[in-house]
């Protein structure tokens, strides 16, 4: 086969199916060769420029801050390979082989907490029955808890803080609020959707047991056309608050429907921002629609990370950088391999257990060994024209941090049970 | 209340009417052709489409004449050289035609638009609430599209019944064969119809797009439900696809604004289920949770026990 | 005799396959055509063979999916105990239940009532799935483990070779028993009743009984094929069921072609490698996946099978050859033309400005790349134009029948 392989190369016949019939028959790495790392995401389809951005922006971390210095591990270069998931579990284990086939040993993914499951215990149980071809997973973005938490795996890492975290800093965010009385909770009827809910009706009965949550609604994903009649039940609650978990062409109906209705209350959202959004909520959502995550949106203090951000923009000037923390999963991935001195993804995991970083925000990222749980300072951000260095959408609005919560305090008890292999 | 149920109602109208808009273009193509045109929903996209992209340069009501004709046009066209091609072949390969054919659209408008969703807006001049009633207001942009839907109900029943053009059509629905006898160019009147089906189809997405958001999985979202309200009202009937867009929009209002579910059901009945039993997601649902998925059972069970629809003339 | 050959080649094929594309990726391709070809085959019993045109066949692909993952569970945690290869069947049996019940109210008219009743109970399935947590797992859906149970001669399937050859196997016996079905009285009464079911009727045979008996074979099948998808990825989810599974299996059956038995089989084996080859090396495969159908529709009604099968006549009267210069001075310049249209297409997607296309380096900012493409591209038109008819006058000679010397 390793024959037959050269020869088609050699005889320079469409570069694309020699690499088809080299894929087929089996891989092999050499020395030289780049670091590859698989980005397994939807491509095409409903969440494609989600996945899209992300990949970019990996691909551009990588470039930046290790490419073009020289590389690593002795001049190596990071490859990311764009592999398009179609947002589903299947597709996504197909993709996985694919990555396996060709000798790939990172996997990073996080668009959907259900697919990232399934990858995590496709990889989990792949790990299992082929310890000589092991992957470690990077989950960049899916935030339901059970993933650190009753579904935790040892060759899991995840770089962004889960829902049950953020719902934390939300609800403290609402309760330092003397003005908000009655909260109406809106969500998407799947798990993230129901987790939100509970989560903010337990965290905000600790908080502040005066706020009255008046309303619990669950709506199908996808399915709701026009929001006007969920609007009218949160106005005849009486609401001043309302928390939403919801995402993509839910989160914009949401959100155009609270504003037109005429409702004049704060939304506090984990994802009213990027891909369109901003720019269609505009000027109606000004001072209205909040944001909980991770990065330090505006007003951007650090000098890395502003160079960072332009070279970026310069780039590709109708993206924006949406998830930073890809550059952190690639800082701890990379120092994890100099102080290995290789890529093996046993030894990388068990480096990356309870690493500290400094980002290129100048946060402090700390790498929890007990359950693979990043944490990272959160913050509340607010969808604004003023006071913006970098806007969302090239459509003048953006975000900006209004309040802040130091890692110390995202911290919560582990509750995960590791089976850890041995070798 | 009160002001949930009058809130409700206007709701469900709106939806209602948009949804008529939409049905009756495809009623029209339905009645001349026996081509259930899974592409219409797609025509819907592309009006919203093009109206944005005009609308960035003229404004929101150039787009709003402009638009419509540009979907007409291009449907008239893909009647012409795609539709008629593969009529020889069989109505089962017309529906796979119209099926790939929105496929295919979904796939060209994010090639040339993109995938993220577009800022499309209403127009500053209808930015305003036309009045408030319990702390909500209702759009003024809203009564517009109430406006324009009656309108063109008012229109098509016009030219349909009153002219002379709409009285051929109205022959040609049932007996294409004598008009052609009679001298009249079908294949036009065909593309013509399929022309301004489509045509309408654009129209509700030029007025629908800066409310349910333009994005390319707007087609997805409203297609299966025209197809519900078309064969629930009685496929080839106009009067049908009104009574069944407005029985939709208005069942699916306030089956959300109501708060009843199942656990109501049981506590009246005096039953009670335990946390883990296996049915319990049944016990727990509540009417707003099943609302979006009411048309379809609609649509069975109306299959199964008047398979012509509510005001049907023809099954196929 | 031909007729064992060809199922003797098929048996070997299979055995021998993955020694050529031995892989990870290449043998969990042909897994999934496995599959893919099982329900393609299912879905062609309802609609070539019964005229049924259906959108909402992976109904019971996911339904006998699910249980397949269900019994998965229960082997695993021990609550029954019986071997993994038997799991197919599990799936077949309940895809067979559900489309008993399904098929009790929605065979009695075939044609577009049919279409809209399969659509609407496709939809009202795929909802509840999201809503029904217990049996559908919600969004995450139901994840199994194909390891436990009794092992099959020393094999527990932990490796995908395994899998392949267990799905194979099934996939084997499911095509033949397919075919066989297609030769019985019900299967020909099938095809009666398609073709023209007054008639059926006047020699005796309730129509809606014979559509009913196909309905149901063709979920239990589809069941088959659910539960050797359960038992390759060990997870169903609610995208099984949905709207565009049942689609894709439409696109697989027509572009494959209705007519023929083989057809979805090719159908299905091309859309896989359309699925999972063509989309690695473009993000604009679902755009060219869309033009290749409508062409497909317009142009070969009869689907791929059906274009070689138009080949016939030619091939019985020896007239092969005068097709071979036609068919070749068409079809470069047809290829050239597509590949420049889709250098360029890709060109105005891509980010990069530079983009490596079959191997020559494009470059989307200059000029020169444009204009050599259009230039490429209308010298290839050009030749196209006048080779048509060429083509068009072979072909009707290739058919023509000789009559000697009578002029």
């Amino acid at each position: 086969m390793n024959i037959l392989k050269s020869t088609v190369c050699l005889l320079r016949y469409i570069p694309q199916f020699c690499l088809t019939l080299a894929l087929f028959s089996g891989g092999q790495a050499f020395a030289q060769d780049p670091i590859r790392i698989a980005f397994i995401d939807p491509q095409s389809g409903t969440f494609a420029a989600t996945g899209e951005s992300g990949y970019l922006q990996l691909q551009f971390a990588a470039d930046y801050f290790y490419n073009d210095k020289g590389g690593v591990l002795g001049g190596r270069k990071i490859e990311v390979i764009a592999l398009d998931n179609k947002g589903s579990a299947a597709d996504s284990q197909q993709q996985l082989r694919r990555a396996i086939s060709d000798g790939i040993q990172f996997v990073v993914s996080g668009n959907g907490s259900a697919v990232a499951s399934a990858l995590s215990t496709a990889i989990e149980r792949h790990n299992r029955r082929n310890p000589e071809q092991r992957v470690l997973f990077l989950n960049y973005a899916a935030v339901d808890p059970i993933l650190t938490g009753a579904d935790c795996s040892f060759w899991h890492f995840r770089f962004d803080a889960h829902s049950d975290m953020k719902m934390d800093v939300m609800t403290s965010h609402i309760a330092a609020n003397p003005d908000i009385h009655k909260v109406y909770i809106i969500g998407q009827d799947y798990s993230f959707g129901k987790a939100v809910g509970d989560a903010a009706i337990s965290m905000l009965a600790a908080k502040r047991p005066d706020i009255e949550i008046v309303g619990n609604e669950l709506h199908p994903i996808g399915q709701v056309k026009d929001f006007t009649p969920y609007v009218t039940k949160i106005v005849s609650s009486g609401a001043d608050a309302i928390i939403t978990g919801n995402w993509g062409g839910d989160m914009v109906a949401l959100g155009r429907s609270i504003i037109d209705a005429g409702l004049d209350v704060p939304i506090y959202t984990f994802y009213a921002a990027y891909d369109g959004i901003t720019a269609t909520l505009g000027e109606a959502g000004k001072n209205r629609i909040r944001l909980v995550h991770n990065d330090y949106a505006n007003p951007v203090t650090n000098e890395v990370r502003r160079a960072y951000t332009e070279a970026f923009k310069a780039k590709f000037p109708h993206k924006d950088i949406t998830q930073p923390r890809l550059a952190t999963l690639l800082q701890m991935l990379t120092l994890a391999m100099e102080e290995t001195g290789g890529t093996d993804p046993f030894a990388i995991a068990t480096a990356m257990e309870d690493m500290r970083v400094t980002n290129m925000t100048g946060e402090e990222v700390w790498m929890r060994g007990a359950d693979h749980q990043a944490f990272q300072p959160l913050y509340i951000s607010v969808h604004t024209d003023e006071n913006l260095v970098f806007d969302a959408d090239n459509s003048g609005f953006g975000l900006v941090t209004e309040f802040s919560v130091p890692a110390a305090d995202t911290i919560s008890p582990s509750s995960c049970n590791m089976n850890r292999p041995q070798q | 209340m009160f002001e949930v149920l009058i809130f409700a109602t206007l709701n469900g109208l709106v939806t209602g009417l948009l949804l008529f808009m939409l049905a009756s273009g495809l009623t029209l193509i339905f009645s001349m052709m026996g081509v259930l045109n899974f592409a219409h929903a797609s025509f819907y996209m592309l009006g919203a489409y093009f109206a944005y992209s005009i609308s960035l340069y003229t404004g929101f009501w150039p787009a709003l004449i402009l638009a419509p004709v540009l979907v007409g046009v291009l449907g008239a066209l893909i009647e012409r050289y795609g539709l008629r091609r593969v009529h020889k072949s069989g109505h089962v390969a017309e529906l796979v035609f119209t099926f790939g054919l929105a496929f295919l659209i979904e796939e060209t408008v994010q090639f040339f638009w993109g995938r993220a969703t577009k800022d499309y807006r209403s127009p500053d001049i209808l930015d305003f609430p036309l009045f408030t009633l319990f702390g909500q207001n209702f759009p003024a942009y809203k009564a517009f599209m109430i406006f324009i839907s009656i309108a063109i109900f008012i229109a098509l029943y016009f030219v349909l019944t009153r002219t002379r053009i709409g009285i051929i059509i109205q022959a040609a629905i049932t007996h294409p064969h004598t008009v052609g006898n009679l001298g009249h160019n079908v294949p036009m009147i065909f593309m013509a119809v399929f022309g301004v089906g489509t045509g309408l189809a654009g129209l509700a997405g030029v007025i629908a797009g800066p409310v349910l958001t333009t994005f390319p999985g707007m087609a997805v979202v409203l297609g299966s439900i025209v197809f519900v309200i078309v064969v629930i009202g009685g496929l080839g009937s106009l009067a049908g696809a009104l009574v069944a867009s407005l029985l939709i929009g208005l069942l699916q209002s306030y089956a959300i604004a109501s708060d009843v579910g199942m656990p109501d059901l049981l506590n009246w009945l005096g039953v009670s289920f335990e946390r883990d039993h296996p049915l319990n997601d049944i016990w727990r649902l509540t009417l707003p949770q099943i609302a979006p998925i009411l048309p379809y059972l609609l649509l069975v069970l109306v299959l199964i026990f008047r398979p012509s629809g509510l005001f049907g003339k023809r099954e196929s | 005799m031909f007729k064992y050959a060809v199922w003797i080649i098929f048996a070997l094929a299979l055995l021998l396959l993955p020694q050529v594309f031995s892989s990870l990726l290449g043998i969990s391709i042909l897994s999934q055509m496995t599959i893919a070809i099982v329900f393609a085959l299912s879905y062609n019993m309802l609609l070539g063979q019964g005229g049924m045109l259906s959108f909402g066949h992976a109904v019971y692909f996911g339904l006998g999916g699910f249980m397949a993952v269900h019994a998965l569970l229960g082997i695993e945690e021990g609550d029954y105990f019986f071997s993994v290869t038997l799991i197919p069947l599990v799936g077949g049996l309940f895809g067979l239940l559900a489309a008993i019940f399904i098929g009790s109210f929605s065979t009695h008219k075939a044609g577009t009532v049919f279409a809209m009743i399969s659509l609407g109970v496709g939809e009202l399935i795929a909802a509840s799935s999201l809503i029904l947590v217990s049996f559908f797992g919600g969004e995450a859906g139901v994840s199994g483990d194909r390891t436990y149970g009794p092992t099959f001669f020393g094999y527990d399937f932990a490796q995908h070779l395994e899998v392949y050859y267990l799905a194979a196997a099934w996939m084997f016996v499911a095509t033949l028993a397919m075919y066989l079905f297609t030769q019985t009285p019900a299967g020909r009464m099938a095809n009666a009743v398609r073709d023209n079911p007054e008639r059926a009727e006047f020699i005796g045979y309730s129509a809606r009984r014979v559509r009913l008996i196909s309905f149901v074979m063709a979920g239990f099948f589809a069941g088959i094929a659910g539960g050797l998808f359960a038992v390759n990825y060990e997870i169903l989810t609610e995208q099984n069921l949905n709207a565009a599974t049942s689609g894709n299996v439409l696109l697989m059956a027509y572009i494959g072609g209705l007519g023929f038995f083989i057809g979805p089989i090719v159908g299905a084996v091309v859309l896989t490698l359309v699925n999972s080859v063509l989309s690695h090396y473009t993000d604009l495969w679902m755009l060219y996946l869309g033009i290749m159908f409508v062409l497909t529709v317009m142009f070969l009604p009869s689907g791929l099978t059906g274009f070689l099968m138009m080949h016939r006549t030619p091939w019985h009267l020896g007239k092969m050859h005068l097709l071979v210069k036609p068919y070749i001075l068409t079809a470069i310049p047809g290829a050239v033309f597509a590949l420049s249209l889709l250098a360029m297409v890709e060109m105005a997607h891509s980010f990069e400005t530079e983009l490596v296309f079959l191997g020559a380096t494009l470059n989307s900012d200059g000029i020169m790349s444009w204009t050599l493409l259009m230039a490429i591209a209308l010298v290839a038109y050009v030749a196209l134009r006048r080779s048509l008819p060429r083509l068009r006058e072979a072909w009707a000679q290739a058919n023509a029948i000789d009559r000697g010397d009578q002029s």
